[in-house]
Order: C-alpha cells, then sequence, then structure tokens
C-alpha cells in the first residue's frame, strides 16, 4: 500500500519501542486496533517513569531537600512541556488533572455552577463522548440552563447550518476535536468564533485530538481544552485542562485540599495562585513526569505526520473492509477523518465480531464507545471499532479484514 | 477458544431461538438491557390454571450471540416449573447448559435472560430478587 512508501513516518521503527507487541496473544502477534481507548506506552516513557522512581520520587513543592527539588523540576518541567505542546501563552494556564474528564468536569462545575442559570444554554454535539455531555447535561440541570444538542449529518460531520436556530441564550459551547466514534475532525475553529460572536466560552475536548493532530489552543481560538496522557502514549490517572488566565482568575477552586491554598484560618480560607489553585492534594506526580515524557516522544514523532500516516491508514482500512462485503462503515470521508473507523458486519453483534477477532489476536473495541447519544442517531446499539496510532502498520489491518472473512464464516 | 465459545449448540440457539416472539396480554413481563453491549432482552410468561406454573414462555430483543443463545436456551428450561422455582434458580443451572467458558464481560451477556426473566416474576409474583438481579429491576430501555 502507498503509506508504506511515505518517509514522513515508519511505523514499523516506532513499533519496536514499545514492548507490549513482543508477545504473542493466542499464539498469535497482537494487531493492536484499540488505540482511541488508550494507547500503548513506549520504553522511553516506561523508562522515565522508572528513573524518576528510583532516583528522584518525593512529594513535590514546599519540600526543601534535595529529591523534593528534583521531583518538583521534573513535575513542573512537565508542565512547560504541556504548555508547549498545546502553544499556550503560560504555564500558569496549565493545570494538571486525574484525567480529560477530570478537567472537563473541573470547567463544568467550577466555571458553570457560578456562570449559568435560568435563560442561558450550554450547546454541546451530538458526537460527544459521554465525559463532555454528562458534566454539562447536570450542571445545565442543576442551574436550570438550557442543554441543547449540535446535531450532526449522516456523514457523522456537524450540521453548523444549524448552529444559528441553537444560539439563543447561548453560554457554553463544547466539542470534541475529534470524535472517538467516527474520527470525525471537527470545525474547532469556526465553532470558537461563533460561541466568541454570542458571548459563549468553547470548551474543547482533546482527549482524543491531542495525541493526533497538532493541537494550539491559540489557532483554534478556543477558552478551554481538555487532554489527557493515556490515549497519548503516555500513564493512566493523568490529565491536563488549559484554559484562558482571565477565566481561570475568577473562578471557585473545584477540588479543595493541601496545596491548593493561600491561608487557611478558621474564619476563612484564601486560594492560591494559578494553577495551583486547582491542584489540590497530592497530584499523580510520576505519571504527570510519564505524561511529558509522552508528549516530548510524540513531538519527536511529529503531530503533522501522524495525523497524515493515521488518515491514510483509514482509507486503506476502509477499502479493505469494503471488500469484506456486508458491512457498513461510519463517519466521514477518509480525507476528513482521524485513524478511526467504526463499523458493524451485517447481522452479527459487535460483541460477537470482537470475539471471534481476539482469538485471531486483533483487538478491537466493541460497544457504544461512551457515545449513546451518537448511537441511537446512528440507529445502531453498538459498533466496531478500530483505531490506530503511530505504531500500528498496515499488516494489523489486512489481519482485521482476515478476521472478518471469519467471523462471516462462523456466525453469518 | 473461538471454536469452543461458539460451539454447534450455541450457534444453532442463536440462529434458531426457541421462543423468540412476543406474548400479547402476558401475566409478566419485563425487559432489560446490558449496557456494556446493548444486548436488550424482553420476556413474555404465561402462567397456567395455578398461576404459578410456567405455561407459555417467549423473548424478543436483539443482541449478541451468547445473550440469543443463552436465553433460547433458558426458554426450554423454565417452562413447566413454577414461579418460585425460577426465582430460586441458581445461574450455575443455566451456565452449565450454555457450557462454555465465559470471561466477566461474556457472562453478563449469558445472564441478561435469566435476570430479566427473575424480574419479571418479581413483578408479577412478587418473588425475591436477590441484589445481583436488582440492578436490571431499575433499568430503563432507552
Amino acid at each position: 500500500m502507498a503509506v508504506t512508501a511515505r518517509p514522513a513516518l515508519d511505523a514499523q521503527k516506532l513499533r519496536a519501542d514499545f514492548p507490549i507487541f513482543e508477545q504473542k496473544i493466542h499464539g498469535k502477534p497482537l494487531a493492536y486496533l484499540d488505540s482511541a481507548a488508550s494507547s500503548q506506552k513506549p520504553r522511553q516513557v516506561l523508562d522515565v517513569l522508572r528513573d524518576f522512581y528510583e532516583t528522584s520520587y518525593a512529594n513535590v513543592h514546599r519540600g526543601v531537600y534535595v529529591l523534593s527539588e528534583r521531583a518538583t523540576e521534573a513535575y513542573e518541567g512537565a508542565r512547560e512541556i504541556a504548555r508547549e505542546f498545546v502553544n499556550a501563552p503560560s504555564t500558569r494556564e496549565v493545570i494538571f488533572t486525574r484525567s480529560a474528564t477530570e478537567s472537563i468536569n473541573l470547567v463544568a462545575y467550577a466555571w458553570g455552577l457560578d456562570n449559568l442559570g435560568p435563560g442561558d444554554a450550554v450547546l454541546v454535539t451530538e458526537l460527544e463522548h459521554h465525559s463532555n455531555f454528562v458534566p454539562w447535561q447536570f450542571i445545565a440541570k442543576r442551574t436550570g440552563a438550557d442543554f441543547r444538542l449540535l446535531p450532526i449529518d449522516d456523514n457523522g460531520e456537524l450540521r453548523l447550518e444549524a448552529l444559528d436556530e441553537l444560539a439563543d441564550g447561548v453560554k457554553v459551547v463544547a466539542t470534541n476535536y475529534v470524535s472517538n466514534s467516527l474520527g470525525t475532525v471537527n470545525p474547532v475553529a469556526k465553532l470558537a468564533a461563533w460561541a466568541h460572536e454570542r458571548g459563549a466560552i468553547m470548551v474543547v475536548d482533546a482527549a482524543q485530538g491531542a495525541p493526533h493532530h497538532r493541537v494550539d489552543v491559540q489557532e483554534l481560538g478556543c477558552d478551554f481544552l481538555a487532554f489527557s496522557s493515556h490515549k497519548l502514549c503516555g500513564p493512566t490517572g493523568v490529565g491536563a485542562l488549559w484554559g484562558r488566565a482571565e477565566l481561570l482568575e475568577p473562578m471557585a477552586p473545584f477540588n479543595l485540599g493541601g496545596h491548593m491554598i493561600r491561608s487557611v484560618r478558621a474564619e476563612g480560607t484564601t486560594w492560591g495562585e494559578l494553577p495551583y489553585k486547582f491542584e489540590a492534594g497530592t497530584m499523580p506526580i510520576a505519571e504527570a513526569v510519564g505524561f511529558g515524557a509522552a508528549m516530548e516522544y510524540v513531538s519527536s514523532v511529529g503531530l503533522e505526520a501522524i495525523a497524515e500516516y493515521e488518515s491514510e491508514l483509514a482509507a486503506y482500512a476502509l477499502e479493505r473492509i469494503a471488500e469484506v462485503g456486508g458491512v457498513t462503515c461510519y463517519g466521514p470521508p477518509a480525507d476528513r477523518r482521524a485513524g478511526i473507523v467504526s463499523f458493524n458486519v451485517e447481522g452479527i453483534h459487535p460483541h460477537d465480531v470482537a470475539q471471534v477477532l481476539d482469538s485471531e489476536g486483533v483487538a478491537i473495541r466493541a460497544g457504544h464507545h461512551c457515545c449513546q447519544p451518537l448511537m441511537t442517531r446512528l440507529g445502531v446499539a453498538a459498533t466496531n471499532r478500530a483505531s490506530f496510532y503511530l505504531y500500528t502498520v498496515p499488516d494489523e489491518i489486512d489481519r482485521l479484514v482476515e478476521g472478518l472473512h471469519k467471523v462471516k464464516k462462523i456466525l453469518g | 477458544m473461538v471454536d469452543d465459545l461458539y460451539r454447534e449448540v450455541i450457534l444453532d440457539h442463536y440462529k434458531n431461538p426457541r421462543g423468540h416472539g412476543v406474548i400479547e396480554e402476558p401475566d409478566a413481563q419485563a425487559e432489560g438491557l446490558n449496557p456494556l453491549c446493548g444486548d436488550e432482552v424482553t420476556i413474555y410468561v404465561q402462567f397456567g390454571d395455578d398461576g404459578e406454573t410456567i405455561d407459555e414462555v417467549k423473548f424478543s430483543g436483539r443482541g449478541c450471540a451468547i445473550s440469543q443463545a443463552s436465553t433460547s436456551m433458558l426458554m426450554e428450561m423454565v417452562k413447566g416449573r413454577t414461579a418460585a422455582e425460577i426465582a430460586e434458580l441458581p445461574k450455575e443451572e443455566l451456565l452449565e447448559e450454555v457450557g462454555i467458558p465465559l470471561t466477566p464481560v461474556r457472562l453478563k451477556c449469558a445472564l441478561l435472560g435469566l435476570g430479566v426473566l427473575k424480574v419479571a416474576l418479581h413483578r408479577a409474583k412478587g418473588t425475591p430478587l436477590p441484589d445481583e438481579w436488582a440492578g436490571l429491576d431499575e433499568l430503563d430501555l432507552r
């Protein structure tokens, strides 16, 4: 296939960085096509984690001894890497969280509870992961604000022409950058401009976008952007939120406890400076350091190269899967999607498809992908989803296709 | 492993489900959803003259081969038995009949029908519903 002819990204070579591929599953090499759920981890990240724990670990901030200083330097170093990764103006605006989900909850609670009320509206898209849907639905209900959905077309792309009829009272527009179910790459900059014209804030869930596409918060023009480590070759348990300082400053804290304070007295407490106001308790320190190493790894491969390569893999997968016959693929054409292909085999439940594929060493996801409103829109209970990353090779897609023939033979 | 899972008897029940259909005006009915994968099962029961014995039982819905086949097997297993007996039917009895190795995720598929039947009997007859099945009683279908 054409993909391998491109020198920009050598997936076969990168694959050697990932120890997980050294094993066999059911006696067969692992074809890992579930990177949209979580990515595998390269040695470069695992080594940093181990090294940090073995040589530099202590709790961060306020420690006056060497180890605490070292740990603080590594933790704050990761913050600077994250700042650069999304081209944020300042590290004060980069908050570590436990996940992209927590980042969104932080905004929904800390901004939403104080800024939403009856007559206001929150607009999210029909494509959202539950992480950028449920918090807004909940906070809208709590505050009496209206909760609205921007619909998609049959390709799984946002119907921007429907925006104006949903505009009344809108205070928050929330969208994912890349749909985790369909791979749709959403026009965030356009949505942000539209939101700002109406005095609304723009919140972006980049959990699926940041690992695969270059993210520049200044170019996107958004107000908040959430992303996580584990989908980006980094450890689980840590995520980040970027937010504009002028919005973060007046916001009430989200989690309360140690380290997020300026002074604590019986009669009252004052809050610390950004970003620490939002980092209560002992943070996932080593995980943040590993997250930093992961962002460096992914950046060294090149976000543009990754996006281009995955789009080619998606085109190849769509073409090969269509050859199987009796398979419906969902989502936009390959040139407008990330490396995610959702599909159904006619008359065969995704769980059965995934189970047979597993016996061939091919790992895909089957289910609603935390997108039940989207599944309802597509008129299905669940889909199969194959998703790719910088270590995915075309051979894995070929094995998926062979597996689908076996699925049809057994269950068709 | 996959050949064990999709052994002939499972595929037979999946492709030719027993008791698949609807009973109009049933004496007991419940529906359940496996939110992990979207399996949906509705079960309809009609009692005999004693008001206790399961005279007729049918199911409708959609789902994976494991959930559909195990519910089909369940239909054959419970006919002619009383509501009280089925309320106490251990899940192992059905799993033995299904007879395949199941991972925790697939176990939920295999036991969906049994749970829904227990909920139906609980609602119609007040038979006991142990905690492990109570979750199904609270689920709403979309």
